[in-house]
């Protein structure tokens, strides 16, 4: 069996169509881990013990357990215990989220202890309050060099996206795995499915190398 | 309710073995991948880097489950060979890690300060001694935490594999799913922990070998306290 053309045009529109979900779901996925990851962070550094603790089990416990049993788990049994009945697109845009955030909490953490002590200690001495240390002094220092960390996060979210098939999520992967099985013909599907994922994803991470190298130098 | 609860543990359980399997075998793949991609990334031969770049970035840049979708479906219909599915997991596994392995030797040989090559050349080592006596006993120690890393990511992609009918722990738990559906909290919850153990075990292994591997260099060992709570955010 080799490699059909006519069957490759035919599939590809739908390929593509299933590539635009993929990217919505990162792109949501993403903006959701960005924002949860970073309230972890602080919460991470609160100064109640316990809640910072607790925070610091459940990043370990994401990080330490499958994204598909995650998914399962917000798909399959958080509509019974609380009677939230989420659509797959959005289970998968806060699995994702979620799961990503667990990752994206430790890049800010990472961030925030890279700004210098005397920072601090300036903020301290000029009797600044709390959330204006926050705001106009430690975030904006620590936000810019975490930019490629999540970028490079942004990009293994994009590769994960497909384990949304198995919730009935339109992606790449599911419409070529539907293409295939209603001509029982994978070969064409699933090559230009791993295709497209090299064409977005490899530039990407050209640009977060970029980056990085940008970041690298101002500091 | 109790011998339901008990019959859900024993068919999770018996996941945990084909878990194991498909995560030791890539696991030892990825090993094998790395210690020649990561040397083959910095090779005078520019067709060597060439080759094993292709490979890292390929690997890399499309997703694990095409790649496992392709093993299985593609493959057999292009040459003819059909994988065991645990076989087509333990490869895509090791494959897909190997690339991410493949950086992290690359960056830690690259980080043996230059010194070391020049004093190991100097007392006339041969390129191989060099780079086995001198250079990878330090560059194994910088290798250790993100490696473990790589091994949990590994271990979760396992549940991949519930995909291609391997009888591994996600997959029994969505066998479980189909006659229990009142108790989803249960089979879920237990999946989880049981994924949460085998990760604290190869957590528990590496940190072991790092404290040995920074021993045989001189250095201070890692604390050993810290069994949760990883150094670096994951690499993959």
């Amino acid at each position: 069996m080799g490699w059909d053309w006519s069957f490759a045009f035919r599939v590809l529109p739908d390929l593509l169509r299933g590539l635009l979900v993929t990217v919505e779901v990162t792109v949501l996925g993403s903006l959701v881990a960005y924002a949860l990851g970073l309230v972890l962070a602080l919460l991470r550094r609160s100064r109640i013990a316990v809640l910072s603790r607790l925070v610091q089990l459940f990043v370990e416990f994401v990080r330490s357990t499958p994204l598909l049993v995650q998914i399962f788990f917000l798909f399959y049994v958080l509509p019974p215990t609380t009677g939230i009945k989420l659509s797959p697109l959005v289970t998968g845009v806060v699995a994702l989220g979620v799961h990503y955030a667990a990752y994206t909490s430790e890049v800010y953490r990472a961030g925030i202890e890279a700004v210098p002590r005397g920072q601090w200690e300036a903020a301290t001495a000029l009797n600044l309050p709390r959330n204006r240390v926050w705001i106009g002094v430690v975030l904006p220092q620590a936000l810019p060099r975490v930019v490629p960390a999540l970028g490079n996060y942004t990009i293994s979210m994009f590769k994960e996206t497909p384990l949304l098939l198995a919730i009935g999520v339109l992606d790449v992967v599911n419409r070529a795995k539907e293409a295939g099985a209603e001509y029982y013909r994978f070969t064409e599907p699933y090559t230009m499915a791993g295709l497209l994922f090299l064409l977005v994803s490899y530039p990407a991470s050209v640009l977060v190398r970029r980056l990085e190298r940008r970041v690298g130098r101002q500091h | 309710m109790f011998e339901s609860f008990g019959y859900i543990v024993s068919t999770l359980v018996k996941g945990v073995p084909p878990t194991m399997e498909a995560t030791a075998g890539g696991i030892a793949l990825t090993i094998v991948l790395s210690f020649i991609t990561g040397p083959a990334l910095l090779s005078r031969s520019r067709a060597v880097r060439v080759v094993s770049r292709v490979y890292v970035e390929g690997l890399r840049g499309t997703s694990e489950v095409v790649q496992l979708f392709w093993l299985y479906f593609v493959l057999p219909a292009l040459v003819g060979l059909q994988l065991v599915p645990l076989y087509a997991g333990v490869l895509v596994l090791g494959l897909n890690h190997g690339a991410y392995g493949a950086e992290i030797v690359r960056g830690a040989v690259q980080s043996v300060p230059r010194a070391q090559y020049e004093a190991a050349t100097a007392l006339g080592f041969t390129p191989a001694q060099r780079m086995w006596r001198v250079i990878l006993p330090q560059a194994v120690v910088e290798m250790l935490p993100p490696f473990n890393n790589l091994f949990i990511q590994l271990l979760k992609s396992t549940a991949l594999l519930s995909f291609i009918t391997v009888p591994e722990i996600a997959n029994q738990g969505e066998l479980l799913r189909a006659n229990f559906g009142s108790q989803l909290t249960t089979i879920y919850v237990i999946e989880l922990v049981l994924y949460l153990l085998l990760a604290l075990a190869i957590t528990f292994v590496m940190r072991a070998l790092e404290r040995i591997a920074s021993k045989r260099v001189g250095r201070r060992p890692p604390d050993r306290a810290r069994l949760l709570g990883h150094a670096a955010p994951g690499s993959a």
